[in-house]
């Protein structure tokens, strides 16, 4: 190509052949050939970039989106109460249609400032751009059952990059228009992609009914693979309305997403 | 390949610059519109839920 350049700027009418005798056209596949060959080695790079970069950037802005999305129509105190009271059996809301938001989650394990939309369904549409998506067909949080969420370990954002840093009695906090779904996770479990068993009302136990609320976080493992599926299991440990305001660990971080502070 | 074409650009050198630049642009935004999603169904980076290998 680099040697072709003195001949353009020479201002050699745009018709002359270049280089013309015996060889040319042998010369001239390899050269096209080469370039094809450069080329698709750039484009290989130019997805890596995207995958591993690009697509950060985009689901940082769609997620930021669903989450103001929420903030907007949320109602209620963003300053914690006063003193904590027993709220008793938690509301559970109906779970909305495919791709709305069900609320955000915090999990402060994640770092200070994590907080994800979870959105209705696991397809990729929803998973690569939306955060984290809750299992058609589970429960929803506060219900006896299992409220269970997928979400990428990489790429798209990468909401549950850090699931494996998760230690028992971590606090995992569920905002949804009712209120504040206080979790503690438990243990974690790596499977194999098959095991759908996890997603059971009580998981891993069919046919068991189910007393607790659990929270079930599934990501592919092991980070940058896909061969098995990691999961995260917690327990509902508190509730508090929206009314009450946000559990007072996570009241700044409540604050910051819904642009209060 | 890419000589041919910039030879047979129109206009004054800048011109044929500008266009080129252009046309890189583009190519590029059609790569990440259409292009590079469509292949990320070839990586495994993305499967994250429990009972499907296709679904990421």
């Amino acid at each position: 190509m680099t040697q072709q350049q003195p001949e353009a700027s020479a201002a050699v009418p745009a018709t002359s052949p270049h280089r013309p005798g015996a060889g040319g056209a042998a010369r001239k596949t390899v050269q096209v050939t080469g370039e094809l060959l450069l080329t698709a080695g750039a484009v290989l790079l130019l997805f890596v970039a995207w995958e591993l970069w690009w697509t950060h950037v985009e689901a940082d802005a769609s997620q930021a989106k669903a989450i103001d999305g929420f903030a907007s129509e949320f109602t209620g105190p963003l300053t914690p109460p006063a003193e904590q009271t027993d709220h008793g059996k938690p509301a559970v809301s109906a779970a909305p249609g495919y791709g709305e938001t069900i609320g955000i989650m915090y999990v402060p394990r994640f770092g200070a400032d994590y907080s994800r939309p979870i959105v209705q369904g696991t397809g990729p549409d929803v998973l690569d751009s939306l955060g984290l998506g809750h299992y058609e067909g589970t429960g929803m949080p506060g219900a006896a059952g299992n409220f269970a969420v997928a979400g990428h370990r990489q790429t798209h954002g990468a909401v549950l990059d850090s699931i494996h840093q998760l230690v028992p009695g971590d606090r995992i906090y569920v905002q949804t228009k009712a209120g504040y779904y206080t979790y503690v996770y438990r243990n974690n479990q790596i499977v194999l992609p098959s095991r759908t068993d996890v997603l059971l009302p009580v998981p891993t136990k069919a046919g068991a009914p189910p007393r607790d609320s659990y929270l079930t976080m599934t990501s592919c493992n092991p980070r940058f693979g896909s061969e098995e599926r990691i999961v995260a299991y917690s327990l509902l440990d508190s509730w508090q309305p929206a009314s009450a305001g946000p559990p007072s660990d996570i009241a700044a971080l409540v604050a910051m997403t819904h642009g209060k502070a | 390949m890419y000589g041919w074409i910039f030879r047979h650009l129109p206009g004054p050198l800048w011109a044929r610059i500008l266009a080129s630049a252009a046309l890189i642009a583009g190519i590029l935004v059609l790569m990440v519109q259409f292009l590079f999603p469509w292949m990320s169904q070839f990586t495994t980076l993305t499967d994250s839920t429990i009972g499907s290998v296709q679904q990421p």
